[in-house]
């Protein structure tokens, strides 16, 4: 009994015996499903989704939202797969320099609103979210860049095996592991946990808010600008409406992993999981033979239940909080901690 | 220091720190609608046609609707992202209850009142989990959306009754659309309501301080949950004006546009921080993206192009006021 109230305050561990049940209710239907190479495809198929959902789990924690990354996804990926149609030349890695910069250029953009002129991240990233869209009709004139004019290395990359996994799966475990170093172990990763845990906590640490939401919205930027890249080559395809509305899976797979709109509360970990949960989902649908159509349904409601779970853990501890407050109240009067909450 | 790190600055307070009505959000933007006006008139001939003007707020009067209850919710330091999506789940229960042979008016109602249904859902979870609205709207966008998927599949629905066209087709007298004139009558009913009832009086005062709202008497949850109501209601009202202007319901019907709803609320000057903003403002705004999106179609400048201009117009109008009070401060500060 208390081992199973452990697993329910413990997001992370919640959350993974969640899929663990979920994935031996998808094998008591059909076992190929849960086949090592399978899984390790459902895995591949996901990696798009951690890598921006972890971007945007540094903007979250900040307080703040981008609700432009698939449209910055869409943007770089135009632009490079344009480069590479008309210079097949240009080498690969060089592509994916560019990619990362101009990600995080956009992202600067978005930053520097936030971080200069303090205009609600929401607002700005639903505007630049469109802007970015149009730019890429304005850049591809509404058309497509298909398989066939892209050069064989470009397509190549993200499928290319290394030690029994792609390129792809590759580069989300490094980036796994960057994040998750980056948001434990170096004060950045800090910095950004304490801008939005307390704003005003973290000015009186010296911490620089602003600037850690730029610098935050930069990262995320840069991620989507590496994705934008590697769905174009995935796909190998590349049109105005790519990855259309895929910020709201982000933003999703964030929220299922426990971090909190709020800023301030989260963990790779969690955010790793939820975006897994909404692969399997995903990938799983027609295993189990539930209508594609259905797919949408079902993970808008696996975000609510994820979200009213979530806030059951949160309130308790809010409590908490609020008992050891008001006994402070009583001992010391003081006028400010009513208004703070 | 309180107000600069947690507020950001906000359209409204340029009315409240500049004195007089000329330097209002309002006025600012109704110069912007002139000009805007003006420059399309001496662009293109064909602008200045009575019907042509009439045609253009068809391109409008839909999200309006929406916009105005969703401006009250805004204001009350709330959102709500799944409006479109509770927009194609009352047009499919329209559609499928016409396709039993419903008259007009059962079919009307049935979609006003999976609207009011998906509204009540969202203020349900919002107010007994404690949810910020805007994670809570992120997953009904998908469920309510979802729903209409599944339910339709790859089909169209489009067997409504005859005299259904009326309500997104017809005309009240001469150019003025039913749309339009109702469009106009919600207006004045959300003005009415919101500045100048207690009801709307209580809307800003949750908006500015939900805490202090809740110690002074007023029953924020109840508060919220009408409003949540009022904008599915309303969204199922815009639901019926775009099925019957279609003629049809699709599963991605009206795709996109809990975007373009709170652009326009936000460019109408309310805080998306909550606590201040007007319905004339919204009004306003909404006239200027609907005379924007017209006077470009005029100019034949395509679609995705027009979404630039409108992200941008966005962005810009926000960051003005902003740029201005620094300014200002700046001034201040050397004198």
């Amino acid at each position: 009994m208390k081992f199973a109230m452990r697993i329910v305050e413990q997001r992370e561990l919640l959350l993974a015996t969640v899929i663990l049940f979920m994935l031996v209710v998808i094998a008591s239907i059909n076992p190929g499903f849960v086949h090592p190479e399978n899984l390790a495809s459902v895995f591949n198929d996901t990696s798009i989704l951690i890598i921006l959902a972890l971007g945007q789990m540094l903007v979250i924690l900040t307080r703040c939202i981008d609700l432009s990354v698939a449209a910055n996804v869409a943007l770089t990926g135009m632009v490079v797969a344009l480069i590479n149609s008309v210079f097949p030349g240009v080498p690969i890695p060089l592509l994916l320099v560019l990619s990362l910069i101009l990600g995080a250029g956009l992202g600067a953009i978005n930053g520097a609103f936030v971080w200069l002129l303090s205009v609600p991240a929401i607002v700005v990233t639903l505007g630049t979210m469109s802007i970015y869209r149009g730019v890429i009709f304005l850049l591809s004139g509404g058309e497509w860049v298909n398989a066939h004019q892209m050069s064989p290395e470009f397509l190549a990359l993200p499928r290319q095996v290394f030690l029994g996994l792609p390129v792809l799966s590759w580069i989300a475990l490094v980036v796994m592991v960057a994040v998750y170093l980056l948001s434990r172990f170096r004060p950045f990763g800090r910095e950004l946990y304490a801008s939005g845990g307390n704003p005003h906590a973290a000015f009186y640490t010296g911490i620089n808010v602003g600037l850690t939401q730029f610098k935050a919205f930069v990262i995320s930027g840069a991620l989507a600008g590496l994705c934008g890249y590697l769905w174009v080559s995935r796909y190998a395809v590349a049109y105005v409406e790519v990855a259309n509305g895929f910020e709201l899976q982000v933003v999703a797979a964030c929220v299922i992993g426990g971090i909190s709109i709020m800023g301030g509360v989260g963990s790779v970990g969690g955010v790793i999981l939820g975006a897994l949960f909404l692969g399997i989902i995903n990938n799983s649908l027609s295993v189990v033979g539930v209508s594609q159509f259905w797919q949408l349904a079902i993970s808008g409601s696996v975000i609510l239940i994820a979200v009213i779970a979530n806030s059951r853990s949160e309130r308790r501890a809010d409590r908490i909080i609020l008992r050891k407050a008001i006994a402070a109240d009583a001992l010391q009067p003081n006028p400010g901690t009513a208004a703070s909450r | 220091m309180e107000q600069t790190m947690n507020q950001a600055t906000t359209p409204n307070q340029l009315g409240a720190s500049w004195k007089g009505i000329a330097f209002r959000w309002e006025t600012f933007l109704l110069a912007v609608f002139a000009f805007v006006f003006v420059m399309f008139a001496m662009a293109s001939p064909y602008f200045l046609s009575v019907w042509n003007l009439s045609d253009a707020t068809f391109n409008f009067t839909e999200r309006a609707l929406i916009a105005l209850p969703m401006a009250m919710l805004i204001i009350c330091r709330e959102i709500d992202l799944s409006v479109a999506s509770t927009m194609a789940l009352a047009s499919v229960a329209m559609g499928m209850i016409a396709e039993l042979g419903a008259g007009v008016p059962a079919v009307v109602v049935i979609g006003l009142f999976v609207g009011l249904l998906c509204g009540l859902f969202n203020g349900f979870i919002v107010t007994t989990f404690g949810i910020p609205s805007i994670v809570v709207t992120i997953g009904t966008m998908s469920l309510f959306r979802g729903i209409t998927n599944g339910l339709m599949g790859n089909e169209v629905l489009n067997s409504y009754p005859a005299g259904f066209s009326y309500f997104g087709q017809g005309y009240v007298h001469w150019v003025f659309s039913f749309q339009f004139v109702l469009f106009l009558g919600a207006a004045l009913l959300f003005y009415v309501l919101l500045h100048h009832t207690n009801f709307g009086r209580r809307t800003y005062a949750i908006g500015a301080n939900p805490v202090a709202a809740e110690y002074s008497g007023i029953r924020v949850n109840r508060h919220k949950m009408i409003l949540f109501a009022a904008v599915g209601l309303m969204a199922g009202l815009a639901s019926v004006l775009l099925t019957s202007r279609l003629g049809s319901t699709r599963p991605a019907i009206a795709f996109g546009w809990e975007l373009s709803i709170v652009t326009m609320v936000v460019l109408g000057g309310v805080n998306i921080l909550g606590g201040s903003g007007s319905i004339i403002g919204v009004v306003i705004a909404a006239f200027l993206m609907g005379i924007v999106t017209f006077g470009l179609g005029l100019l034949n400048v395509p679609g995705v192009v027009m979404t630039i201009i409108i992200g941008a117009m966005l962005i810009t109008v926000i960051s003005l006021p902003i740029i201005a009070q620094r300014l200002k401060a700046m001034r201040s500060k050397r004198l």
